[in-house]
């Protein structure tokens, strides 16, 4: 009886932004839309005129959309990452996160995809990338590996989504309205949750979580590959791929605990995600800052010891240069405060990890820029060090492509539910027979 | 099972091509390994069977940093003012001598605009010239990134407009520019294929600059002063820049009494 109360329960807070989502909805999507809307009036002007609109010179051709493209998609990493890595190992507290996890990693690769094209110069080209591609560049390599994690982190999301799916159709039906109606019976496949098809799912889900992983990898050492295959002195660093792909996964589970933050308040799944899901993450995230600290120290201390001309003058830039004042706040900001937020006990609860989150998120979006931006605005040839200031397009675009994440999200919470009720039941049910199981033993 | 026709040609194709992949990466290592220590042109054995391979060699102890080199690149190819295809760097050397260094397009052997190009936009021509094919370049811009001498321009904006009966670009001679496409230095291919000089080298007052040709073996400049290439760059010290990137450049510099280029904080 209990139970049956918990699952109604469950399903009631998972359906609830389906049912009838409130006011507060209507108003948020409003207002992300009114940003994203912004971002398209900006781009259809650099669409007009050129990228003349960006702040970009001769020497500093990439700005901003190039930051951009390896931050959204950076992020997509860590939600992918948190939920196979969990899943893998089993980690029974998962449940009510992998949802959201899986929804922004496939949200914000979408976002962080649109990015190569906005910054490119003729992007009604687009199909020459198929038509001519070349396996020698990078940029065909990203092409590549970008479409492939799209696919696998949209199979991801939908296949432990099938039963929820089927939950929604058996429980909603016609009262959903005819559209959605109509859409929860093809999507669900025709589930009913028999044991053969539980153990397809399962079979299935495990499959695709092993392969995301290598997936993940594979994306972001090849946009790493995109600036080291050059002979910039600031990107010539045999390091580089590990480096964006312990960046990425920093970046992303800052991220989930960020979204995730935001959801259960503006949701009410307290009941669901507590404060030792925040914990769990921060931790994770705590050791990836720690690397990421020490990967960059690896990279400065043996650059600067020598100080050859071309890295070291980048490094003189960043370090005691113009751009030192970044580069401290993003040292100090983006990697010790929020790892002392975490660490310190009075300060690890849920607002201390969300802040240390939100500190590393932005840190992150501002390492993207530093790395992009001084490792082209260094000259290779005799003259000066060129200054880039993005224009009011690019600043809304960025701005348009951050609020895009959220947005479609909460569109897409409007059609599924915002946590795994099969996962969350499993689970439970797997405990239940756990408890049951040393009960009998004891008995014995 | 019998292997039909079909098959049996695919399965040739693909050993023809794995064997033709072998030999390319071979011959890529071995030109490596044989790469001369000193810089000079080809052995004429070794040279392509194109009629002719072209190629530059400046003399930094004419250039006076006049500029009419990029003026006349720029009214040739109808350039904005910030694209200057030919770039006249003012350098400080170690000893604290200035002088004057006109940066053209490398039109390197091993060029990496070329190998990072997604569409193969950036090719070489047939006479060894780096050209872009702007009706094919996407505009990702990572051949800029990639170019050890920032010899590449993007066109942000509608570039200058030639007269209407002017109005034809090829690679060869790529006027007017496309707006969103990179261009670059093309050697004006399409003056030197009919004997002309390159518009810089016409336009260099003090014959700085020189047009020269790696199969006969010969350069020269605006007032006609013609020299066997390969000796007069070992007798005055030619050297290419960035000889350590590999690029194999084909502008030879030739520096002044004391100058010193490679090595320099570039700042």
């Amino acid at each position: 009886m209990l139970e049956h109360m918990q699952q109604a329960d469950l399903e009631e807070t998972a359906m609830r932004p389906i049912i009838r989502p409130g006011q507060f909805f209507w108003v948020a999507v409003a207002s992300l839309s009114i940003l994203v809307f912004m971002a398209l009036v900006a781009y259809l002007q650099q669409l007009k005129e050129g990228l003349g609109v960006t702040g970009l010179s001769q020497r500093v051709s990439w700005g901003f959309y190039i930051g951009d493209m390896v931050f959204f998609i950076g992020i997509s990493y860590g939600g992918a990452m948190t939920s196979a890595i969990l899943r893998l190992t089993n980690a029974p507290w998962r449940a009510p996160l992998s949802r959201i996890a899986e929804t922004m990693a496939v949200m914000s690769v979408l976002v962080g995809a649109v990015f190569p094209l906005i910054d490119m110069g003729r992007p009604e080209r687009m199909i020459y990338l198929f038509r001519y591609g070349q396996v020698g560049s990078p940029v065909l390599w990203d092409v590549v590996a970008v479409t492939t994690y799209l696919t696998a982190g949209a199979v991801f999301l939908y296949l432990p989504l099938i039963p929820d799916i089927a939950a929604c159709r058996d429980r909603l039906g016609p009262t959903a309205g005819r559209a959605r109606e109509l859409l929860y019976k093809h999507l669900a496949l025709g589930w009913h949750g028999t044991p053969a098809q539980k153990h397809v799912l399962e079979w299935g889900t495990t499959v695709v979580a092993i392969v995301i992983i290598p997936l993940a990898v594979a994306v972001h050492s090849v946009l790493a590959f995109l600036f080291g295959v050059t002979s910039r002195p600031a990107w010539d660093s045999t390091i580089l791929a590990p480096y964006f792909v312990v960046a990425a996964m920093f970046s992303g589970v800052a991220t989930v605990i960020l979204v995730t933050a935001g959801f259960r308040w503006a949701y009410h799944l307290e009941e669901y995600i507590e404060e030792k899901h925040f914990k769990y993450l921060a931790f994770i995230m705590m050791a990836l800052g720690a690397a990421y600290g020490y990967f960059m120290f690896a990279e400065y201390l043996t650059e600067g010891y020598k100080m050859h001309q071309g890295p070291g003058s980048i490094l003189e830039l960043l370090l005691v240069g113009r751009l030192a004042p970044l580069m401290w706040f993003f040292g100090i900001g983006g990697i010790i405060v929020p790892i002392l937020l975490v660490a310190l006990p009075w300060t690890r609860n849920i607002p201390g990890i969300t802040l240390a989150a939100l500190a590393v998120v932005l840190a992150m979006w501002l390492k993207r820029f530093l790395i992009v931006v001084p490792g082209l605005a260094q000259p290779l040839m005799p003259t000066a060090v060129v200054v880039y200031w993005p224009s009011r397009v690019e600043v809304a675009i960025t701005v348009g492509a951050a609020a895009a994440i959220p947005l479609l999200m909460m569109l897409f919470f409007r059609l599924f539910p915002i946590i795994s009720i099969y996962e969350i039941e499993e689970i439970a049910a797997m405990e239940a027979s756990r408890r049951e199981d040393a009960a009998i033993g004891s008995v014995r | 099972m019998p292997i039909s026709r079909r098959e049996l040609l695919q399965t040739l194709g693909a050993a023809t091509a794995f064997v033709l992949t072998g030999e390319v990466a071979w011959s890529a290592l071995r030109q490596v390994d044989g790469q001369p220590a000193v810089a000079a042109p080809p052995a004429p054995d070794a040279a392509p069977k194109e009629q002719h391979q072209w190629a530059a060699v400046v003399d930094l102890r004419r250039c006076d940093g006049c500029k009419y080199c990029t003026q006349a690149c720029q009214a040739t190819h109808y350039l904005p003012k910030e694209m200057e295809w030919i770039k006249i760097y003012e350098v400080e050397d170690a000893n604290g001598n200035r002088f004057f260094m006109p940066r053209l397009c490398m039109q390197c052997e091993n060029a990496p605009c070329l190998k990072v190009c997604p569409v193969g936009a950036t090719f070489k021509s047939a006479e060894g010239v780096v050209l872009v094919n702007q009706d094919r370049c996407i505009g990702c811009r990572l051949c800029m990134a990639a170019c050890p001498y920032e010899a590449r321009y993007f066109n942000f904006r509608q570039p200058p407009q030639p007269p209407k009966n002017f109005n034809n670009p090829m690679p060869e001679f790529p006027v007017p520019q496309r707006r969103g496409t990179v261009g670059k230095c093309v050697l004006c291919v399409h003056y030197v294929d009919e004997g002309k000089l390159p518009a810089c080298v016409a336009a260099c007052p003090m014959d700085a600059l020189y047009i020269a040709d790696l199969n006969t073996r010969v350069m020269t400049n605006r007032s006609g002063e013609t020299y066997e290439m390969s000796r007069y760059l070992s007798e005055n010290d030619g050297f290419r820049l960035k000889e350590e990137l590999n690029t194999s450049p084909r502008v030879w510099y030739i520096a002044g009494h004391g100058q010193t280029i490679e090595g320099e904080h570039w700042s």
